[in-house]
């Protein structure tokens, strides 16, 4: 029998990227909040520049439920499970992935939150690809603006703005929608490689910029400007120069006396009480049972788990899981096209050994409805990025561009020249819901408490694809212009898997019978339950995931706040 | 080396007790004295260029060490994997974070050592390296026959595992006197790298600094060494707990 635990107003599953802002407002506004996280707290000491343990161990010093949990991935549903990860990169601390993602901090693009009515408006409708589910977000860019502008400020992200209330500035993004202000740090510095890209985009009539990062460019809030010592990419910052949520929202949150903050502690199911709406949520610490009651629940743990307890937590009220009467859980579900990269070989160094992922010069030309779709048989794009990141382990394991086979002495002589002359290209890609692709429960596979795992049923389709091959071409003329001598592609893109950018499953929309959340964030179905995350996300545009949903989950704790009295209830 | 704690030697010495042998194989250094010699002395212990077996029978490492120093092989680049200590890299790893590895290497070095008798007369380790080299090329392509599970997957798993080995932090075992690092010219860990070093870097003024990750005294070690947790299959702890049991 679970110990009953004294009632709270809000109890957040999960402080990582979403949960962890969602806190600072909640907080501030006076509210009495629990934050129960699986993790523990890590600190500088524990992000040693360690390429074994942050790139091929799976961050042994934390806690390991994500990795416990990796979902089982197939094609389609007639295709065999593809063999399953045994590391799943996204972190249980306080904190969680924002302890070591890369750090790129972009807000979407306007067209992103239309895709349907702008296609519609200047190709036709036709041109929206066959078995899409996709939909225009219920707001536009405008109204996420205000809570981009307060994570950007609240979080610390460096970057160089485009568009600062309609007026272009060509350092900056210039496809990117206006802007109250610029950002509250200068980019992270370039390099000489990065010069050299920069130079070479704009030979080609491109308009290059250096992306955003939350990543301290300086000193800020007190903390740290970053120190460039290249293990980033999977690292925790030693000097609290990457800024997660451990090291900002939470702190000022719990400095308000109203954020408890609860570790190690595995949330197994949200409660429903007879009314449908939820009562609270049930935990494990070292096997023992806790419920903890609340007024009102926001989920914030990633995608496939936010889908898996809402599957796992079956009442009366929602016998085929929590908020899934309509049975759209699980459903318009894609991983980000971010595959299929580009790598060259060029004939210099690139001194690139102490860069971080998130240190580079993007491309946008290319990206979302920024360029003419007419003559072309696909609907939107990639952005381009060509970052500074290397580590010894990865640069040996370099491409050979089918020069040398892959170990011996002609393997060796080649690695010893070229392992800094090398580069791959991150594009990520606007990716489409599709009508065959979802999650829900894996029929066999079980975590170590005996509950299914997640399973992602899902393929890139025709359209990712195209992208993924129009954006290389892109990219290899970049790489040429700037003197590589030779030029290899991946493959264009199958299976889905399992991914660190993974939408949809809880998508927000007006409509109830194809949305489970409504333009807030809460449930259509129950009513004091919100839900945080890019599992809300319907369209993904060709930047990562992790600004937007900080902005969307401080607009959830606004609207939460603004309406206490409503959602809260009486009961 | 400044980065193996008391306790390692310690352990280390131990094995030497159980097990008895150190690798056998090609050393630069001819005065290497056989640590069976005084197995109690752990000053002693860290003065040897192989280590004391963890995990592999000594079958199974001269094998692995044999492999190895062909997948990167010591010639006029420099010194290759078996100086790196891969070998050894890898045998202390399969007790941790490689355990699940374990069985393949079992009966992929088993299988190695069978298919070179069956195909070349020999064993493997007493191939000529032209000869070990053309057997290592059936194991890649998965033409070599006996490997549960086909030839290739064992060969990239091996190959995986000698980058590591060779490339990875020289905490860890292998790397040993940097030579992986020095081979791809990475210029070494630091904590900090300023504008002023990265320009030195592009002007290939910025001098190599050979340190492991642990000789900066700030950084938590144990759960580097112990930290086993999720490949291994132990139980779930907080980095705090870690820290405690490896301190």
């Amino acid at each position: 029998m679970a110990t009953r635990l004294k009632d709270t107003d809000v109890v957040v599953i999960g402080l990582g990227a979403a949960g962890g802002v969602a806190a600072l407002p909640l907080a501030q506004a006076g509210l009495d909040v629990i934050g129960l996280e699986a993790g523990a707290w890590l600190t500088r000491r524990d992000f040693a520049p360690d390429e074994l343990r942050n790139n091929f161990r799976g961050w042994p010093q934390g806690v390991q439920k994500a990795n416990q949990e990796i979902p089982t991935a197939r094609a389609n549903a007639s295709s065999p499970t593809l063999p399953r990860g045994t590391i799943h990169p996204m972190q249980n601390a306080v904190g969680g992935t924002t302890l070591h993602y890369w750090a790129q901090s972009w807000r979407l693009n306007p067209w992103d939150f239309k895709v349907v009515s702008e296609t519609t408006k200047r190709y036709g409708s036709s041109r929206i690809p066959k078995g899409s589910t996709v939909a225009d977000w219920p707001f536009a860019l405008e109204e996420l603006e205000p809570y981009y502008d307060k994570v950007e400020y609240e979080v610390g992200v460096s970057g160089q703005a485009g568009n600062v209330g309609g007026t272009i500035d060509p350092r900056g993004n210039r496809f990117e929608g206006p802007r109250k202000r610029g950002y509250p740090m200068p980019p992270l510095r370039s390099t000489e490689f990065l010069e050299k890209m920069t130079a070479a985009a704009r030979s080609l009539g491109w308009h290059p910029f250096p992306g955003p990062a939350a990543v301290n460019s300086r000193t800020y809030q007190n903390r740290s400007g970053c120190m460039y010592h290249g293990f980033c990419n999977r690292g925790g910052c030693h000097v609290d120069a990457k800024n997660s949520t451990a090291v900002t929202t939470i702190p000022r949150a719990q400095a308000t006396g109203r954020l408890k903050v609860v570790t190690r502690a595995h949330v197994t199911t949200i409660e429903v009480g007879g009314d449908g709406r939820v009562a609270g949520v049930n935990y494990l610490t070292d096997g023992v049972e806790y419920f903890q009651p609340a007024r009102v629940v926001l989920l914030a743990s990633f995608t496939y788990e936010n889908t898996r307890l809402l599957l796992l937590s079956k009442s009366k009220a929602y016998p085929n899981g929590l908020s899934n009467n309509h049975g759209q859980v699980g459903r318009h579900y894609f991983s980000h096209h971010q595959g299929a990269p580009v790598s060259a070989l060029f004939p210099f160094d690139l001194k690139n050994w102490y860069g971080l992922p998130a240190q580079g010069v993007a491309v946008d030309n290319w990206a979302d409805d920024n360029f003419d779709h007419s003559g072309l048989d696909f609907i939107g794009g990639g952005n381009l990025w060509a970052m500074s990141d290397r580590r010894p382990i990865a640069a040996a394991g370099m491409n050979t561009f089918g020069r040398v086979p892959a170990w011996g002495s002609q393997w060796k002589a080649f690695v010893k020249e070229n392992a800094d002359r090398s580069h791959s290209s991150y594009i990520q890609k606007t990716t489409l819901p599709y009508e065959e692709n979802y999650l829900d429960l894996d029929p066999e596979v079980k975590d170590p408490l005996g509950f299914p795992v997640c399973r992602v049923t899902g393929e890139f389709k025709e359209n990712e694809r195209k992208i993924a091959a129009f954006t290389q071409d892109k990219m290899e003329q970049w790489y040429r212009a700037a003197g590589a001598v030779a030029v290899v592609r991946a493959p264009v893109g199958g299976a889905m898997g399992v991914s660190t950018h993974a939408y949809g499953g809880t998508r927000m929309g007006d409509n109830a019978e194809t949305n489970v959340v409504d333009r807030y964030g809460f449930s259509h179905e129950a009513p004091n339950l919100g839900i945080l995350g890019a599992s809300v996300m319907g369209t993904s545009g060709a930047h990562n995931p992790t600004l937007t949903v900080q902005a969307l989950a401080w607009r959830t704790a606004d609207h939460l706040i603004r309406n206490w009295k409503t959602i809260r209830g009486t009961a | 080396m400044t980065f193996i704690s008391r306790r390692d030697l310690l352990m280390r010495a131990a094995a030497i007790g159980a097990v008895g042998r150190p690798f056998q194989g090609g050393h630069a250094d001819g005065n290497r004295a056989d640590p069976r010699d005084d197995p109690g002395d752990p000053e002693r212990v860290a003065l040897q260029s192989r280590e004391p077996l963890e995990h592999l029978t000594a079958e199974e490492a001269d094998l692995l060490d044999a492999v190895v120093a062909r997948l990167i092989p010591a010639d006029a680049n420099g010194p290759g994997a078996r100086e790196a200590h891969a070998a050894h890299y890898i045998d202390r790893a399969l007790g941790g974070a490689l355990a699940a590895s374990r069985p393949a290497y079992a009966s992929g070095l088993a299988a190695l050592d069978r298919y070179s008798r069956s195909s070349r007369g020999t064993r493997f380790t007493e191939l000529a390296p032209i000869d070990q080299d053309s057997v290592l090329i059936d194991v890649e392509t998965g033409a070599a026959t006996g490997f549960a599970g086909g030839s290739a997957a064992f060969f990239a798993l091996v190959l995986n595992h000698t980058h590591q080995g060779t490339f990875g932090d020289p905490y860890y075992g292998g790397n040993a006197n940097f030579v992986g690092w020095d081979l791809i010219g990475y210029p070494g860990i630091r904590t900090m790298v300023t504008a002023a070093d990265q320009q030195k870097l592009e002007r290939n003024e910025l001098k190599t600094n050979h340190k492991s990750a642990y000789d900066y005294e700030s950084f938590v070690k144990s759960s580097a060494r112990a930290g086993d947790a999720h490949e291994g299959g132990s139980p779930q702890r907080s980095s705090r707990a870690g820290a405690k049991a490896g301190a």
